[in-house]
């Protein structure tokens, strides 16, 4: 008995070391979204181009992204071509996070504009909902209007590959 | 020269009233309260501050948020509720005790057990061992 608990230390530190090495691949600023699985809030917003007043009846009855994006926001530029490509096999729906209309539109028009409809959220408050931290965040939604993965940071051919077209497969209509 | 302390006391009261915006409250413990909750509420996107201590952007948000719904008369409940639905658990400094935390309550308190009852194991074996040499003799 007391021959085995010599060994007790030593499988304590494997154990400790085990989760330490875990946690070196682990982004600590990488928070699962409290959404997973719930419906997109409900939200009174404006189409950022018309003025004219959306809300959750507006949104596409497919399988789309939803796409959180500011003028001031560096690496939205940088996923920028990417979500154009896709864009011609994906919905994309922008959500012009606490940026200006004059600002996001000349954005728009000097890179293009992907996406099938850009709601306007000046304040933020429809981010608040969404727990959205910063840009660029990219919410998966299926068919039913169901929020089925939060990706935080860029998106780009391999991160589609490896987390969002999974999960494109999995809740196909 | 008699001046000099009001005029260091100015000074100090000053910065005081700087850290909390321009929030105006109904009452004291409405201000303290506001201050518990960001200082309990975690910051979504700087891992280690409290929104009543970060300048990040989402902290402002979230401030204003926490101020909007304390005058709304929302119970400091209603406000944590209302953030972990839309941030998660994470944004909670003193996780709430149930089945997914219990390792993380009690888990140092099992460790100090196994500990405890090696020290004591130890003791016993070391008493016996002197015992023996005692009767030896």
């Amino acid at each position: 008995m007391s021959r085995m608990l010599v060994w007790l230390p030593l499988v304590l530190f494997a154990v400790l070391v085990g989760f330490f090495f875990r946690g070196l691949d682990l982004n600590p600023g990488e928070q699962p979204s409290a959404l997973i699985g719930k419906p997109v809030p409900e939200f009174l917003a404006t189409d950022l181009y018309t003025g004219q007043s959306l809300s959750n009846k507006d949104l596409p009855n497919q399988p789309y992204l939803l796409n959180v994006w500011a003028s001031w926001c560096i690496t939205c530029q940088v996923e920028h071509p990417f979500l154009t490509k896709l864009s011609q096999t994906l919905p994309i729906v922008g959500l012009n996070y606490k940026d200006t209309i004059p600002a996001s539109t000349n954005w728009l028009g000097k890179l293009g504009d992907p996406y099938q409809m850009q709601i306007s959220d000046p304040n933020g408050r429809l981010g608040l909902d969404l727990g959205v931290a910063g840009a660029p965040e990219t919410f998966v939604v299926d068919a039913r209007g169901i929020i089925r993965l939060k990706i935080q940071g860029e998106i780009n051919d391999r991160v589609y590959e490896r987390d969002i077209q999974p999960i494109l497969e999995e809740f196909k209509p | 020269m008699k001046w000099l302390p009001v005029l260091i006391m100015l000074l100090i009261a000053s910065t005081a009233h700087a850290a909390i915006e321009t929030y105006q409250f109904d009452s004291d413990s409405q201000e303290a309260r506001f201050r518990t909750l960001t200082l309990e509420l975690r910051c979504p996107k700087c891992e280690n501050q409290a929104i009543g201590d970060s300048d990040a952007e989402i902290s402002q948000d979230l401030r204003a948020e926490v101020y909007r719904m304390l005058k709304a008369g929302a119970t400091n409940n209603e406000i944590k509720d209302f953030m972990v639905d839309r941030y998660g658990r994470y944004v909670l400094y003193k996780p709430p005790l149930d089945r997914q935390t219990l390792v993380l309550w009690f888990g140092p308190l099992i460790f100090l057990l196994i500990g405890a009852v090696a020290v004591a194991v130890r003791i016993r074996r070391s008493k016996n061992a002197m015992d023996c040499r005692g009767s030896d003799a």
